[in-house]
């Protein structure tokens, strides 16, 4: 297997964007990443299109987006891991270029939930789980599934909802200096607090919005990274790992159940190996990391999952401001999903342009110095939860090669 | 027809298009001519007896007659043995509860339930069920509290399961 690079990124703003199609909102992505590395669309050679849909009619989103950027007659193809679509092509694309069937490869997340009207979207999330088992009679939400693990938590570890909203705090802190996130106003707990339950005990500013967005990476082999940059960023270790449909079918290890999620635990397991990374100090190898939170509950949840902490610590992370920048770990220091927003398909790959950015020092001058980490082991990781642990991928990015 | 729908009509009638102006951003957004309705339906035939214990006020788990493994939701094939022979048994209905929701934020299809306590609890029998907990007060809801599942017949009319509270 060949080592391979980052070598371009590129971020559409994200929000509500009323005012583009899906191709349109693509090519915002595609065109910064191609001129980021210095190519043209001719230059790749595959593209993966992550892109969950439903409610948005086109129904190859892929080609649809192919031929608006002008890769056309290239090989394509759409990957769906709900929530981590975006990781999945990451995936795909980096074997494609590993396994030396293609040089370029284009992973291209994109969505655009607001083709439907909000309730139709609550709908079909709600549905992303085991739809006849848990949707069927019981209309579950996303914010419900979630919900599940809030008061499990709070039932063993005393958690407070007041927990819960710093950590929301912190996001939209961040958030607040990124030039392309959905949310640019800070918060404060109170905000939080007096916002509306969705599914107690997660309020409103517990949750991640509807977003549409796109964000793209390019990847390449070694001999062509080098040609472009002088600063690739190679894709150290991926895990991948898949959880139970039914929420009520899963949950062996963890006693009694519902405190972190197990598939995000075994993906981690698996891109720390290939990265050489200690499970049990993960914290000290990685200099900033995105983590999936669509909802509070859900960083607090990866912390712990991450190996950052010890079970039932993830708590007193967030008490000390350990995963501010400058703490243990910064952690959703672009806003992360929670403020940046959480365009389904794109949010993996948007993940990797907040570490790519990060790794090569650029992040000062796109969003602030205060949101620029400090690069001590050149290391970055990304965890990208599907549904509720229904998917789970954590990528560790490197500016060591990965092999001599 | 849907409210975007009736937009789209209005639109047409008046402009001879279906261009709306979104209010918020004042965007102009054409809407889809085409409404797609969606309503599935599901192969039971493996698992009928499921449902007919739904009818007679049973609820059903399965257990693989070859290595003993028990299923809740019911399947007909053993993910560990692959063996496709089980046996239905029915669960006695005690259990403790391990979490819960409030649904306050419905989906449409639920929009015309008042909000929902959505539960999980370990059976006797040592399945999960994740079903609606039916609770006056969730204030009333505590750790591993003792519920009880069984059948009820939503307002719809149809039958599916539930848990009280003992």
């Amino acid at each position: 297997m060949r080592d391979v690079a980052i070598v371009g990124v590129g971020h559409s703003v994200f929000g509500n964007r009323y005012d583009v199609r899906l191709d349109e909102l693509a090519f915002e992505a595609f065109k910064e990443a191609i001129s980021d590395a210095g190519l043209s669309a001719k230059d790749v050679e595959f593209v993966v299109c992550a892109n969950m849909g439903g409610w948005s009619a086109e129904a190859l989103p892929a080609v649809l987006c192919s031929e608006y950027c002008g890769t056309l007659p290239k090989g394509s193809m759409r990957v769906e891991a709900a929530c981590s679509s975006g990781s999945a092509a990451i995936a795909v694309a980096y074997n494609l270029v590993a396994s030396g069937y293609v040089n370029v490869a284009l992973a291209l997340g994109v969505e655009k939930m607001h083709e439907s009207p909000s309730p139709v979207q609550v709908e079909l999330i709600g549905r992303a789980g085991n739809y006849f088992w848990e949707y069927e009679n019981f209309g579950m939400t996303f914010p419900a599934y979630y919900a599940l693990h809030a008061t499990a938590y709070m039932w063993k570890y005393g958690l407070k909802e007041e927990d819960l909203a710093e950590i929301a705090v912190k996001n939209h802190y961040y958030a607040s200096m990124n030039p392309k996130a959905q949310f640019r106003t800070k918060i404060t707990v109170e905000t939080v607090m007096k916002s509306r339950y969705i599914a107690w005990p997660l309020k409103l500013f517990d949750c991640c919005p509807l977003t549409d967005g796109s964000a793209a990476v390019i990847l390449a082999d070694e001999k062509t990274a080098k040609k472009l940059t002088d600063t690739p960023v190679w894709i150290s270790g991926i895990g991948s790992a898949t959880g139970t449909a039914n929420l009520s079918t899963r949950d062996k290890l963890l006693k009694p159940g519902y405190t972190g999620l197990e598939s995000a635990v075994e993906a981690a397991k698996q891109a720390y190996k290939m990265s050489g990374i200690d499970y049990e100090n993960a914290a000290k190898f990685i200099d900033v990391a995105c983590v999936h939170d669509c909802f509070t509950i859900a960083e607090l949840m990866a912390y712990e999952d991450l190996g950052f902490c010890r079970r039932g610590e993830g708590v007193k992370l967030i008490r000390e401001r350990q995963t501010y920048n400058g703490g243990l770990v910064p952690v959703n220091i672009d806003g992360g999903l929670k403020a940046k927003g959480h365009p389904i398909g794109a949010t993996g790959c948007s993940m990797l342009y907040a570490l790519t950015k990060q790794l090569r020092r650029e992040f000062a001058k796109y969003a602030s110095p205060e949101a620029q980490a400090t690069i001590r082991h050149g290391r970055a990781l990304a965890h990208n939860v599907g549904g509720t642990g229904h998917y789970a991928y954590v990528t560790i990015l490197s500016l060591e090669k990965p092999h001599a | 027809m849907s409210q975007l729908g009736e937009r789209a009509k209005k639109a047409i009638e008046d402009k001879g298009l279906p261009i709306i102006v979104d209010e918020k951003t004042k965007l102009p957004l054409y809407v889809d001519v085409n409404e797609l309705p969606l309503r599935y339906q599901f192969g039971i035939a493996k698992i009928q007896k499921f449902f007919e214990g739904l009818r007679e006020g049973k609820i059903y788990m399965t257990r693989c007659r070859k290595c003993g493994e028990k299923f809740f939701p019911p399947r007909a094939d053993c993910l560990k043995c692959l063996s496709q022979d089980v046996e239905w048994i029915p669960l006695s209905g005690r259990g403790e509860l391990l979490t819960f929701t409030i649904v306050n934020v419905k989906p449409p299809s639920f929009a015309h339930y008042k909000d929902y306590v959505v539960a999980i609890a370990e059976m006797e029998e040592g399945v999960r069920v994740l079903a609606w907990l039916n609770v006056d007060d969730p204030k009333k809801i505590r750790p591993r509290m003792k519920v009880c599942l069984r059948t009820v017949k939503r307002p719809e009319g149809y039958v599916t399961y539930e848990f009280t509270p003992i």
